[in-house]
């Protein structure tokens, strides 16, 4: 077999292409488009769409603001529930959320469009009014530390910030956001809008922002423990499982979360190289950000190779839809049996064919070999135990994650938890957004009864 | 196709679909275009005493709407036509005699002085236009001038000018009637009395459409300043039909013909209208909204529906629901219904539920064993229709017609017998013998 030279390069598409490719990918509603839309709604009682929210916005009434042109109380109302309702807006997965329990998508198949509702309130207050709406509380003197500056942390901040207490947040980065700014797809929030969003959280006043202080690196859990009245762990999942195939840390195998956070902050994107093909092994929300990006980037062929059936893919119907039509080939029931290796890197990989036997995953025996220029490992995200370290006692996990009760409080006393690093429900940001108020709600109880 | 050809008080149009006294046929230009896309026949915009009037030259008019923008009810401040006379009557002329299949009649409005009326009369005879309606109606700036509504308010006036023009005319004359009075009977009667050919009703009622927030101008504003203006569209409907009933049953007024005007937007409207007594209807907010073209709509749904229920000719509508039109005293209260949720087509909204729970009579559930589910109870319904009201599939909430068993609401039997107020326990008024409705 002759030596195949991969074919890795940056700028396969002019500037202009790149800006469409990474346009907003829902361009926001005007308002005539709104207010149209926003006579769908049909005010429900004890609204179906508010129950599959995560973080519980009353949905009903925010339509109805927009309806009656008062798109700034709008937001207030969602804002009130979901401070980061600007990006929820644009990442949440609406279609298994809101819209699939909205009365409409069972009426005729088209919900209101709630996603793109709110994010006509919410951009509508953060352009005419700039700064977040609420007031803080008098000063209570209570100081509460927040591991992790990404939804979960900026919410828990916010919400604390307004009762009154100081908040620092360490964040191990050099901006905060966590996903938002490093994980979430560029065409989902294009414009630096995680940043802005971060700034607008912030402009409530009393949070301090620690940047590049890492969890077990440059602060200790028990330190912070002893510093503060509480903390709260947002920190996310700093680990990505590995295939657990030889080679693997061979050039040309790369793992997805990294490779979106160095687009996410690529000044220009036609410096970024990428592979003309492009293997991206799982089923995730991350997959098909690394594949969609990949395509967009100019890669020719991007194959995503998923183990179970479709049905079973962590990306939603609509994402599934989305790498579709993108150009991404989805190919199901295989998974990796060994890479390809040629002159020290990786050129190809093998799978072999599964099937489901009562429940259990079995390999058929069947292969197939896709070359590949890139694959990327998008099989999941775990927590790096070691970083707890530090303190006296261990934290109690669960499933490999912070191990959690209804109030995000953690097994170790004043010490709360939230997002993809606790055990609580799906890797949302909405659902980080929800573990961060609801623990704040439950820190400042904690604080005003000490 | 049926045969919707009508003939009102004598005037012949190939369908009962006019065009009302209003902007939409001010000249010969908008009316040959009306004219062209099918409509039956037109009421001329109103015709005064030269100098013409001067309007604003500012918004005429306001409107309300739903919230994606569906007009439902527009004001105008317009004033009669501002046209010379004489151009007005050129057209007229020309128009009858391009068109003489389509019904032409001219609306009119000159001071409450005999000569002026006997003037004006003369002039628009020599159109050889099919007839004149007295434009009592209109409810705004002329108003002011002693003509208009101060007319059709008063009913001795509306009798004295309807006598006058039908002793200086051959031609029929229709008055059409102010809603904006309490009693739309008493004009009725009196344009009777007067000689009048038939009524039409009604004309715009008095109204400010809205308040600039900001500015805190009465809408529409001219410079700040607002006026009350005639309100009509969709909105006056109901109004507009009562009125009619009122005067097809009254016993004074029987028989007398109507042209039923008041937010008739499509055909099911004209059968309504024309149920409730109109020999014909006439249109104008819904042609100022989408254009005439409306009217092809109109003919094509009025004449499936007459085929459907095998009518061959427009009167054998006219009137159908007069009989059925009765006082409350005379309702049946041993009738019993309960509402009926179909659960197949109910898409959960709750609607039904909250309507019922916070301001009725906390008759429908939201759960039951714990999943949400909506479903009437019929020992707490007691058939109001409010939730049929509120929700928002067709058809999927019904009111059901008890025709035996109790209702287990009042514990009383279903007897199916005939039982109103005036014999009722309750009324102190009651009368000892049971007493059937009275015949129409």
């Amino acid at each position: 077999m002759a030596t195949r030279a991969p074919d890795i390069a940056a700028g396969r598409l002019s500037p202009e292409q790149y800006a469409v490719n990474f346009s907003d990918i829902h361009p926001p509603l005007s308002r005539h488009e709104a207010l149209v839309e926003a006579d769908r709604c049909y005010f429900c009682y004890d609204a179906p769409c508010v129950k599959a929210c995560p973080t519980t916005i009353d949905i009903p009434l925010f339509i109805r603001q927009i309806l009656t042109d008062n798109p700034i109380g709008s937001a207030e109302t969602i804002l009130s529930q979901n401070i980061l309702g600007g990006m929820c807006a644009r990442v949440c997965p609406t279609e298994t959320l809101c819209e699939e329990a909205c009365v409409r998508e069972a009426a005729e198949g088209k919900p209101v469009k709630i996603g793109l509702l709110q994010r006509y309130a919410t951009d509508t207050l953060m352009d005419e009014v700039g700064e977040q709406p609420f007031e803080r509380a008098a000063p209570t003197g209570k100081r509460v530390a927040v591991v992790g500056g990404g939804p979960a942390g900026l919410a828990a901040a916010h919400r604390l910030a307004m009762h009154g207490h100081d908040v620092v947040i360490y964040d191990a980065r050099q901006k905060a956001g966590g996903l938002n700014e490093y994980g979430i797809a560029a065409y989902k929030a294009p414009d630096d809008f995680a940043q802005d969003e971060v700034e607008f959280v912030l402009s409530i006043g009393g949070i301090t922002v620690e940047h590049g202080k890492a969890l077990g690196r440059d602060v200790q859990l028990g330190d912070l423990r002893g510093a503060y009245d509480a903390v709260f762990l947002g920190m996310g999942l700093a680990g990505v499982n590995a295939l657990a195939l030889e080679d693997e840390a061979l050039p040309g195998v790369a793992d997805a979360v990294g490779y979106i956070a160095d687009l996410r902050q690529a000044e220009d994107l036609g410096a970024l190289p990428v592979g003309g093909r492009v293997v991206v092994i799982g089923g995730g929300m991350t997959a098909v950000d690394v594949a969609v990006q990949s395509k967009r980037l100019g890669a020719r062929e991007v194959t995503m190779v998923y183990r179970r059936g479709a049905e079973k893919m962590g990306a939603s119907l609509y994402e599934q839809e989305l790498a579709a039509t993108s150009g991404v080939v989805i190919r199901t029931h295989a998974k990796p049996l060994r890479l390809v290796v040629e002159d020290g890197r990786v050129v190809g990989i093998v799978f072999e064919e599964t099937a489901e036997q009562d429940g259990r995953l079995v390999g058929t025996g069947a292969t197939f070999e896709l070359p590949a220029d890139m694959v990327f490992k998008a099989i999941g995200q775990i927590l790096v135990p070691a970083a707890l370290n530090g303190s006296a006692e261990t934290i109690g996990l669960d499933g490999g994650k912070i191990r959690v009760d209804a109030e995000r409080r953690t097994t170790l006393s004043g010490v709360w938890a939230g997002g993809d690093c606790a055990a609580t429900g799906e890797d949302l940001t909405v659902a980080a957004v929800a573990d961060g108020r609801i623990a704040a709600e439950s820190i400042h109880r904690a604080l005003s009864a000490g | 196709m049926a045969n919707l050809a009508s003939n009102f008080i004598g005037i012949k149009s190939p369908n009962p679909f006019w065009l009302a006294s209003a902007p939409p046929t001010d000249k010969a230009y908008n009316v040959v275009r009306a004219f062209k896309d099918g409509w039956g026949g037109v009421v001329w915009k109103t015709l005064g005493t030269d100098p013409p009037v001067v309007n604003v030259s500012g918004p005429r008019y306001g409107a309300i709407h739903s919230n994606d923008r569906r007009l439902i009810g527009l004001n105008n401040i317009e004033l009669i036509t501002d046209r010379p006379l004489e151009i007005n009557l050129r057209e007229i002329k020309e128009v009858k005699r391009d068109w003489p299949d389509r019904a032409l009649v001219v609306s009119l409005m000159v001071p409450c002085e005999e000569q002026y009326w006997k003037d004006i009369l003369a002039k628009v005879e020599e159109t050889e236009c099919d007839g004149v309606e007295l434009n009592f109606g209109c409810p705004h700036g002329m108003s002011e001038r002693g003509m208009g509504a101060s007319v059709g308010q008063v009913p001795e006036y509306v009798e004295m000018v309807t006598r006058w023009c039908k002793q200086h005319s051959r031609m029929p004359v229709i008055v059409k009637l102010t809603p904006n009075i309490s009693d739309i009977r008493q004009p009725a009667r009196a344009a009777k009395r007067g000689g009048a050919d038939a009524v039409s009703l009604i004309n715009t009622i008095s109204s400010i459409i809205g308040v600039d927030i900001d500015t805190f101008s009465p809408l529409p504003s001219i410079d700040g300043k607002g006026s009350h203006g005639g309100y009509c569209g969709p909105a006056v409907k109901p109004i507009a039909l009562n009125m009619t009933a009122e005067i097809a049953r009254d016993a004074e007024t029987r028989g007398l013909p109507i042209s039923g005007i008041g937010g008739v937007t499509t055909w099911r409207d004209a059968v309504e209208f024309m149920a409730l007594g109109a020999g014909n209807v006439q249109v104008c907010t819904a042609a100022m909204t989408y254009g005439f073209r409306i009217v092809q709509e109109m003919i094509t749904g009025l004449s499936e529906y007459m085929d459907s229920h095998g009518f061959t000719s427009v009167d054998e509508i006219t009137g159908r629901a007069v009989g059925n039109v009765t006082d409350w005293q005379y309702l049946n209260l041993n009738y019993v219904a309960k509402a009926k949720i179909d659960q197949d087509l109910c898409i959960k909204c709750g609607r039904c539920h909250i309507a019922c729970e916070d301001t009725s009579h906390q008759a429908i559930t939201s759960m039951v064993d714990g999943i949400r589910h909506f479903e009437v109870i019929d020992a707490e319904c007691v058939g109001c229709n409010l939730c049929v009201n509120v929700c928002p599939v067709q058809d999927c909430i019904t009111m059901e017609e008890m025709v035996a068993g109790t209702d287990p609401r009042t514990g009383f039997p279903v007897t199916g017998e005939y039982a109103n107020w005036t014999t009722h326990k309750n009324n102190p008024m009651a009368k000892p013998a049971v007493v059937a409705e009275p015949a129409e």
